[in-house]
């Protein structure tokens, strides 16, 4: 019996979204974990980057829409700058945050921030966060 | 020397002293940094997605305003402009189907953007204009025995595309504070995310980062920091507060724009006014040296 080893078996039309909006084939990784031994926040994550692109693989979406991970990552690029298939993890993590907000699912509601913050705050941490996580 | 200059708004607010201490270093120097008119915010972080070429008009703008003005460069200070700018850049001008696609969503300007200026950071200038050598003869008070962790943070390295100098194992910032006498010091840190603008939603993330850079830069003999990009200046000085209620033994650093310290070293001195826009004291330091 032959069978067919195919990433349109795992693949659903999230996955497909998600490689849209971020430029990149998920399939690319091999799973070396440089991604996430260079993370500086990864211990705030419920899901590391590079199970983050296995999770893709696999085609579970919804617990890669649902995860703390995609809030926490801040773009700062080092897993980008690193990976040694030149997968742009935080592109993917950025398409994973985009998907959420375009449902104006985010993590910010600016009637929350702290009043002593505000007045300290620069501009660009307010517009930075709004950009990044208000729907 | 007349040099096209974007300031950014945290230049004009927070971090004034950044902006005030950049303009008297280059006067020093023989340049002159001109404010470019009608500029607006840069939109502060690129976005990443493919497909939303909206959310970078704010950058395009910028500088479409440039080339209206006739303007071949231009200079950026803060880090996150100058990350934010030549991203967008990259991005829109690179695929022609997004040149024109920006270019319709802004119908009503006068000019079509084309994508011909040219962004360059300060310390770029410093490095391949002023040059090391030139700022070392303009030296009035060395920064003698002073020990300097230079941050680069993220955006002075990453993409690599955009690094201003190696982006794993930079010297730019290094060289330029032994050129003014200092002792730089490479310590570990220098590039690990500050947390950026998690310092809203998620603060104890970003406590920990500075818990943990400045404690690298302390256990690599520095004595303070300087950084170009006023929101790591925010987490790296202002949250010190917190970090210091949160963890008993961490010792308290102070943080510098690059430029301040100088103006301190070529002879612009030390302007009060900068002092009350930092959290650790400024000054202290500057006075056990007897620079101030």
């Amino acid at each position: 019996m032959s069978y067919e080893i195919s990433r349109n078996i795992v693949k659903n039309e999230l996955v497909d979204k998600i490689e849209e909006l971020s430029g990149q084939n998920v399939f690319d990784c091999y799973q070396c974990g440089t991604c996430s031994a260079g993370c500086p926040v990864v211990e705030y994550m419920d899901i590391m980057p590079n199970q983050v692109m296995r999770l893709a693989q696999f085609g579970a979406t919804e617990d890669l829409i649902n995860s703390k991970t995609i809030w926490i990552c801040s773009a700062c690029l080092q897993c980008s700058t690193r990976c040694p298939k030149g997968i742009e993890v935080a592109k993917v993590m950025e398409a994973l945050r985009s998907i959420n907000l375009r449902k104006r699912v985010g993590t910010l509601d600016p009637n929350k921030i702290e009043t002593e913050d505000l007045q300290d705050l620069p501009p660009i941490a307010l517009v930075g966060a709004f950009r990044k996580l208000t729907g | 020397m007349n040099l096209p200059y974007y300031p950014g708004c945290t230049l004009k607010a927070n971090a004034e002293n950044f902006e005030d201490s950049a303009i008297k270093v280059m006067e020093i120097l023989d340049y002159q940094l001109n404010e470019m008119k009608d500029w607006v915010c840069c939109g502060t972080v690129f976005s990443m997605t493919t497909d939303d070429l909206m959310l970078q008009l704010a950058s395009i703008r910028n500088l479409l305003r440039a080339e209206e003005q006739n303007l071949n460069e231009l200079v950026v200070l803060c880090s996150m402009c100058y990350n934010t700018l030549q991203r967008a850049k990259k991005f829109i001008t690179e695929d022609e189907e997004n040149l024109n696609k920006v270019n319709d969503l802004m119908y009503k300007e006068n000019i079509r953007y084309e994508g011909t200026v040219d962004i360059v950071h300060l310390l770029t200038v410093l490095k391949d204009r002023v040059t090391f050598d030139k700022i070392k003869e303009k030296v009035k008070k060395p920064l003698s025995s002073l020990k300097i962790g230079g941050y680069y943070g993220c955006l002075l390295v990453r993409p690599k595309e955009f690094a201003i100098d190696d982006f794993e194992d930079p010297t730019i910032i290094e060289d330029l504070f032994s050129s003014l006498g200092a002792d730089g010091i490479a310590f570990p840190y220098r590039l690990e995310c500050c947390g950026a603008y998690q310092t809203i939603t998620k603060k104890d993330v970003t406590i920990k980062r500075t818990y943990e850079i400045i404690s690298s830069a302390r256990r690599a003999g520095c004595e303070a920091i300087v950084t170009s990009c006023p929101l790591c200046a925010f987490n790296l000085d202002q949250r010190q507060k917190e970090t210091s209620e949160e963890f008993v033994e961490f010792e308290q650093m102070p943080v510098f724009y690059f430029t301040e310290l100088m103006s301190v070293a070529l002879g612009g001195g030390w302007n009060k006014n900068w002092t009350k826009l930092h959290y650790v004291n400024p000054e202290q330091i500057l006075k056990e040296k007897g620079l101030i």
